[in-house]
């Protein structure tokens, strides 16, 4: 198969623009990150520089990998994150453009590559149950439903890539937020600190940059891990549960 | 070299707690005095991390990902053993450390084994805790599976993402430290050298990805916790990321290097498709539960496999190991499925992959049985290959997934080095020869939350503060090496790319030391290994600046390394004559053409001490005792 690429190319502290590039005889099985492995390395021996994208395990779990590719976060293959789409998802000889995740609160390092701390900054306010290490009691004495372990595991199937974001008009962040305040709110474990952990989350989230959710549901539509839209009510019932309480 | 263990004496199941009662405390006020350093972010790095951190220590943890919840350990699908007995099968400590010993081809120590599966129960208690939606009975209590090489139901696990959650829990008691303000995080960093003086691991130095920036960092103890050599085949399970140039840079400062030869391969892989693949993706053990594996039992039998009736069919597993069927350990697994390859019975275009078939499965569970148990495997598989396993069987290939040998460490987990730590799948421990399934992230977590954070204190109350600081000589020695080796990569301007010379090294090892080792295949490869690095040196091209974001140049740094580092491996391969867990030497093989271990001459770990660039290392040997799990030949039969 071939290909014309369109790709965002910037350089660290300057302007960036779209450069063309040609991916020729591509295997349908090849996935989108090996065709542009391929394409890479013929840039490489033409001396020049490497199209800049994040990558890691490359089987759709670390959350490493993601672009905006023909204006669909991870493409237009529904569940699937970049490393797990395969040339055969487009039309042989089609114009393919790829651009990085495009957020106030995720500035482009290099080319394809953007810095997701901000993700980190709001798990660090409180995307955690504070337990010591050595000072938990037995696994089998938190009974827990399965009905709730399978609804908490359905949230916590977050792998933090940020397509959320990157859909958004808003540029919002609450998916992600909202998967992790679920995840802890549905369990017996994260009862005790819940009310604290909405609030500090939500003000992180918003220290850091992220937009407001409006309802627009892009960023279900383009989760790689198909995560809810309802877990973001479930976040404003936490956040505005929280608030209340703490009037009372 | 010395290789003191420093296993304690006594009664097994005494070691750990007389050895934590005799080791010396640091008290809390002085904690907070003492600089903890810890490369990598994965299981036994966050772990460690977080946990050294509520105990007071000032943590730095280095990883090379943007953040420590991408580290590969969040891969691991398929589960995590424990010896909790909620089965009532008749699971005990004494069983998964029994297990343990006889899975690795008894090439591990016992002390450690023992000690990792009494604190395995720990973990599950910690991580329930944490709020890992581990799968649950009806009834609320924690649901089991079986995995390879062991009788009992022990396996704990979180859909096929086990090991993402795990990973996911550490890291969320890894920034709660961060929030404390005890841990300080450097993302996107790599370390290049190991800063050793008198002895002692100062710190290390490390480059800053995204500036090009080389830094100084001193503290009172390193802790590598970086992971596998795994990729050094190219071709691996692993991450891209996942390289050996932490390890392999303590191994140049003093830290002897144990077992490289021992590497496992996984039998259940998605097999290779095409020349620029550019990694091979793992379909959990687990499947092993419900799916049978099989060949056609005529050669070049091209039906579909649907229309393969029973009785034409090999279910090899099963035929060959009536007592653990399609069970039994991965290198068990990954051999007899490249017998049957080798005989010209493999399946799919290449040859080269066996059946792993659901249909009895689906028939007893239905599909959405088996979609509640394997879904999200299922859904990977499909994404891959363009197939639904629920209507066709998968077709699977073994491929290299996790490296059993790695810097050697005490019973402390410190290395040669005084004062440097290998944790997790970095240092050789517990697996011996072999590694179970579901033991990886018990090792990483035991490691990281309850064994290290007591010994390093031992460690720290009686070496005391670290008296060399960042700006020493010794430090900048090291940063202009670094320094060096960067510009060098940069200046050669040659023709061939990293990956291309990555790809040709791990074919060469693939082809001669992988599944099946001879002494004439790893002559070959000694032979081929230095005309690589040669050509390497020569002619690798990479464009751009070491100043900023440069992919290239890292992956180029990483290759030479592994180039190295590939020949210590063959080295150990060739020495090590008999055939243990994952290393098979055809010389060395049973009549039914299993692993035939030589107890008399190999019962030891193998460790390696540099002895400076373009000299052979020098090999020293731990001797390993069997006090409580009798050395037999292996039988699954």
């Amino acid at each position: 198969m071939n290909f014309t690429l369109k790709v965002w190319r910037q350089k660290p502290g300057e302007k960036g623009k779209i450069v063309t590039y040609d991916a020729k005889e591509i295997s349908s099985d090849a996935s989108f990150l090996e065709m542009l492995d391929i394409v890479n390395e013929r840039l490489v021996i033409e001396g020049e520089e490497a199209i800049a994208f994040d990558h890691d395990c490359r089987e759709g779990i670390c959350g490493m990998c993601g672009c905006v590719v023909n204006g669909y976060a991870h493409g237009h293959q529904e569940g699937t994150t970049l490393c797990q789409l395969h040339m055969r998802a487009f039309e042989d000889g089609s114009v393919i453009y790829v651009e990085p995740w495009r957020s106030r609160a995720f500035p482009v390092l290099k080319d394809l590559v953007v810095d997701r701390s901000a993700f980190d900054a709001i798990i660090t306010a409180g995307g955690y149950i504070s337990i010591r290490t050595g000072s938990a009691p037995d696994g089998n004495a938190i009974a827990v439903s399965k009905e709730t372990a399978d609804a908490a595991m359905d949230v916590a199937e977050c792998i933090g890539c940020g397509a959320c974001v990157a859909a958004c008009p808003n540029a919002s962040a609450m998916l992600f937020t909202s998967a992790k305040i679920s995840q802890l709110a549905l369990l017996p474990q994260g009862q005790p600190e819940r009310m604290t952990r909405a609030q500090r989350m939500v003000r992180a989230m918003e220290v850091a940059g992220f937009g407001a959710c409006t309802n627009h549901g892009e960023c279900e539509a383009a989760c790689p891990k198909e995560i809810k839209l309802d877990n973001i009510a479930r976040l404003n019932r936490e956040f505005i549960g929280a608030s209340v309480k703490k009037q009372a | 070299m010395k290789l003191d263990s420093k296993a304690p004496d006594g009664p097994i199941e005494n070691r750990w707690d007389s050895h934590k009662f005799n080791m010396k405390l640091v008290n809390p006020a002085n904690k907070r005095k003492f600089d903890i350093i810890v490369v990598g972010a994965g299981l036994a790095g966050a772990s460690a991390s977080a946990t050294l951190a509520e105990l007071g220590y000032n943590v730095r943890c280095f990883f090379y990902q943007d953040s420590p919840r991408r580290a590969h350990s969040i891969a691991a699908q398929g589960g995590i053993n424990a010896a909790k007995n909620y089965q009532s099968d008749g699971d005990s400590i004494h069983r998964l450390f029994y297990d343990t010993v006889k899975g690795g081809d008894y090439r591990a120590r016992e002390s450690n084994v023992y000690r990792l599966a009494q604190v395995s129960n720990n973990i599950i208690d910690q991580c329930v805790a944490q709020g890992v939606p581990f799968a649950r009975e009806y009834g609320g209590n924690l649901a089991n599976r079986s995995f390879g090489g062991a009788q009992v139901s022990r396996t704990f696990y979180a859909r096929g993402q086990t090991g993402q959650q795990l990973l996911l829990g550490a890291y969320s008691a890894l920034m709660a430290q961060v929030n404390a303000g005890k841990v300080k995080l450097h993302r996107r960093s790599e370390m290049l050298e190991l800063v050793v003086a008198d002895g002692r691991a100062r710190g290390i130095v490390t480059r800053d990805m995204v500036t090009g920036k080389i830094e100084s960092h001193a503290a009172d103890a390193v802790v590598l916790a970086t992971g596998g050599y795994g990729n050094v085949f190219y071709l691996s399970t692993n991450a891209k990321g996942c390289n050996v140039t932490a390890a392999w840079r303590a191994y140049t400062k003093g830290a002897g290097f144990a077992n490289p030869c021992y590497t496992q391969i996984h039998p259940t892989c998605i097999p290779v498709h095409g020349e620029y693949q550019s990694k091979l993706t793992l379909m959990s053990e687990s499947l092993r539960n419900d799916g049978r594996i099989w060949v056609p039992k005529k050669k070049g039998d091209d039906r579909v496999p649907t229309s393969i009736p029973d009785h034409e069919r090999d279910y090899y597993l099963e035929r060959r190991y009536p007592s653990f069927g399609n069970l039994v350990p991965r290198d068990v697994a990954s051999r007899a499925a490249k017998k049957v390859c080798d005989e010209g019975l493999g399946v799919g275009s290449s040859g080269l992959g066996v059946y792993l078939d659901f249909s009895d499965a689906v028939k007893r569970l239905g599909e959405d049985g088996v979609r509640e148990r394997y879904g999200n495997l299922f859904h990977m598989y499909e994404k891959i290959t363009a197939e639904n396993p629920y209507k066709v069987p998968m077709r699977i290939f073994p491929a290299v997934h996790y490296t059993m040998g790695g810097l050697w460490v005490d019973y402390n987990l410190m290395t040669t080095i005084d004062g440097c730590f290998a944790i997790g799948e970095a240092n050789f421990s517990d697996h011996g020869a072999n590694r179970l399934g579901a033991s990886a992230l018990m090792q990483g977590l035991a490691d990281g939350y309850f064994i290290l954070p007591y010994t390093i204190g031992d460690y720290l109350a009686t070496a005391g503060k670290n008296s060399i600081h960042s700006d020493d000589k010794y430090f900048s020695k090291s940063k202009d090496d670094a320094h060096g080796k960067v510009n060098r990569l940069l200046a050669i301007k040659g023709e061939r790319t990293p990956d291309s010379f990555h790809r040709e090294l791990g074919k060469l090892l693939w082809d001669n030391c992988g599944m099946a080792r001879s002494d004439e295949s790893l002559k070959r490869a000694l032979e081929k290994i230095p005309k690589i690095k040669d050509e390497f040196w020569q002619n690798v091209k990479v464009p751009g600046e070491g100043k900023e974001l440069n992919q290239t140049l890292e992956m180029a740094g990483r290759v030479a390394d592994f180039i190295d580092f590939s020949e210590v491996l063959v080295r150990d391969a060739l020495a090590r004559t008999e055939s243990c867990g994952g290393h098979f030497r055809v010389e060395s093989q049973t009549d039914e053409n299993e692993a035939k271990r030589d107890d008399d001459n190999f019962a030891h770990a193998a460790v390696w001490e540099y002895k400076g660039e373009g000299t052979i290392p020098e090999r020293h040997t731990e001797q390993l005792s069997f006090e409580y799990c009798k050395p037999s030949q292996r039988s699954y039969k």
